[in-house]
């Protein structure tokens, strides 16, 4: 499938939606201008023969390393909660666990 | 002593000729001086920095000191430090108190070096003026109406100013070396892999790659002894024997092989930046070094490439900040899915967001084939490209950036013309290869201009002889600016 470069503002809303990035009616509209900009930059590579290569994602031809199944990680349970982020003045946790809303009614 | 070496600093503290003590409060102070204006860190903690010193002075007391005890180091912002506010230059992390250490840190710790401070950076490293921190643009000591680079532009800063003895950097475009171009100090990327990620935040993690920033390549050397290592936390640190990378630093050069990439002198290269490349080249001839030219045929796509395959992975590495468990939770929200958009939107800068939307966009259903796997199969031509060249070479030379250091706000509204700052590193991260910069001159506007200096995989070693026999024949690395 080749690639859609002339981004429209319902596009770039989509993508916004699955970033989970709020956006305003005129952040969407600048965002598709810069985007399609950087577009235009990433097309050049579009044109490039490349059959028979396979793709790279490591420097070095290395393999995922395996370790013994033992636990390593130590309960630093109270020092996380300790971080999380507050709401009206207090930290959204509770009996150890995240506050967030209600997802199930 | 602001411009003694790490080497010349370690052994005045070994003989007692000054405390580490003394020696964090004499760049503490000028932190409190000079700081104010230039804004290269964004967090100090005096005390704690100090009471790293006080350690540090008793281990040299009971003549355990290793070559780094008691010399003050500058942290970028992106490295956990535990007790440390870790902010990697976001709003999303202002209030971040890291709950361990990145084993950068451990390693520094270990040396019984002292955490000077943390430093400004481009928000999660990404930018190349430092101008996206949400702390503040830094200046270049330079020039304070230039850049000092980006994304380790703190860190460059703090090494120019003296306001470090060294400092950590990372590089995933070109972030260790154009900031050390553009504020005309020495940096090293080694090879990927070479020093671990663990607790260092993550970007691009196929790219991203620790490394030091200091006045001269003796001194990289021995900071790279200090941060490389294997680290089973980190699923792509290699597993190599422990190596002393100032082993080679005094070989003479002779019958050395520079290769010559003719794309790296085309269209768009400043001629002030080219002048001090060809200086340059002229001195290594001097040294006994030979010319050859080669090729890069794919370069001119790194660039592009980079701007899918970087994006793509920071989209997937900044979705954990969603305002659950720790950063930025917006004030205002009514269900699950604003209460993200709201933390996200408000806690990101323009920046961060536009490289998430790119990553996002380009793995998403129907275009993945077309954008990422393209991208990285190309990113394999461009590794094929040096392996090819260094059947011709030793290493690699050319400019680190196309410019030296632009003014502040010159390119803050296009981010393609800011993308393509990045243009002669850019490859190296792509292949996983060492690159370096260092001092070799200034442009017309006074403005330092550097040197990149492109190893095969592992050979560090030969780059800081390189670069260090260079700097015994020329004391560009030595400058100073003035007001400093």
């Amino acid at each position: 499938m080749s690639p859609n470069v002339n981004l429209a503002n319902a596009d770039v809303r989509k993508v916004a939606r699955l970033a989970r990035l709020g956006m305003t009616e005129t952040e969407i509209e600048s965002a598709r201008e810069q985007l399609s900009g950087i577009f235009d930059l990433i097309a050049e590579m579009q044109a490039v023969d490349t059959n028979g290569i396979t793709p790279m994602s490591h420097a070095q031809d290395v393999t995922q390393r395996l370790r013994e199944d033992v636990v390593t990680e130590t309960d630093q349970r109270e020092l996380f909660q300790s971080l999380a982020p507050q709401y009206q003045g207090s930290p959204q946790v509770e009996a150890g666990l995240y506050l967030v809303p209600q997802v199930i009614e | 002593m602001l411009n003694s070496s790490l080497q010349q600093l370690g052994s005045a503290l070994r003989a007692g000729k000054i405390s580490s003590v003394e020696l964090t409060q004499l760049y503490l102070g000028r932190i409190a001086e000079l700081n104010p204006a230039l804004n290269a860190y964004i967090t100090l903690n005096p005390e704690t920095s100090l009471d790293q010193a006080r350690r540090a002075d008793s281990l040299l007391a009971g003549g355990k000191a290793q070559p780094l005890t008691g010399i003050p180091i500058a942290q970028k912002d992106i490295f956990c430090a535990k007790g440390w506010r870790t902010t990697c230059g976001s709003k999303m992390l202002e209030n971040f108190i890291a709950p361990y250490d990145a084993h950068v840190i451990t390693q520094f710790n270990d040396a019984g070096a002292v955490n000077l401070g943390k430093t400004n950076m481009d928000e999660f490293a990404m930018g190349s003026s430092n101008e996206t921190s949400y702390f503040g643009t830094v200046k270049n000591p330079w020039d304070r109406n230039a850049v000092p680079g980006g994304s380790s532009g703190g860190a460059a800063c703090a090494v120019a100013a003296r306001l470090c003895a060294a400092a950590t950097g990372t590089d995933t475009g070109g972030s260790i070396r154009q900031p050390a171009a553009l504020c005309g100090i020495s940096g090293i990327k080694p090879t990927y892999g070479t020093v671990s990620r663990y607790g260092m935040i993550a970007f691009a993690s196929s790219l991203d790659q620790a490394g030091p920033m200091a006045r001269s390549a003796e001194d990289l050397a021995l900071l790279l002894n200090v941060m490389t290592g294997f680290d089973e936390r980190d699923s792509t640190s290699l597993q190599r024997d422990k190596e002393d990378y100032g082993r080679d630093l005094n070989k003479p050069l002779a019958g050395l092989r520079i290769g010559l990439p003719k794309e790296f002198f085309a269209e768009g290269l400043a001629q002030d930046v080219a002048g001090c490349v060809n200086a340059a080249l002229d001195e290594y001839k001097k040294l006994g070094a030979t010319i050859v030219d080669i090729t890069l045929p794919n370069s001119r796509l790194a660039v592009p490439v980079y701007y899918v395959l970087a994006p793509a992975e920071a989209s997937s590495n900044l979705s954990r900040y969603d305002g659950v468990r720790y950063g930025y939770r917006a004030p205002e929200y009514g269900d699950l899915t604003e209460m993200y958009e709201n933390s996200r939107a408000q806690g990101f800068g323009a920046e961060v967001k536009r490289r998430i939307m790119i990553g996002t966009y380009v793995l998403s259903h129907g275009y993945y084939d077309a954008y990422y796997l393209q991208a990285q199969k190309i990113r394999r031509l461009i590794a094929q490209d040096f392996d090819d060249a260094f059947k011709l070479c030793d290493v690699i030379m050319g400019p680190t950036s196309p410019s030296t250091a632009f003014n502040l706000g010159e390119k803050g509204d296009d981010p393609v013309q800011m993308y393509l700052s990045d243009i002669y590193t850019i490859a190296v991260n792509l292949a996983g290869l060492p690159g370096m910069s260092i001092p070799a001159g200034f442009g017309t506007n006074g403005r330092p201009s550097g040197l990149q200096i492109i190893g095969n995989y592992f050979r560090e070693a030969q780059m800081l002889n390189v670069a260090h026999q260079y700097q015994l024949a020329t004391d560009w690395h030595s400058r100073q600016p003035d007001e400093i």
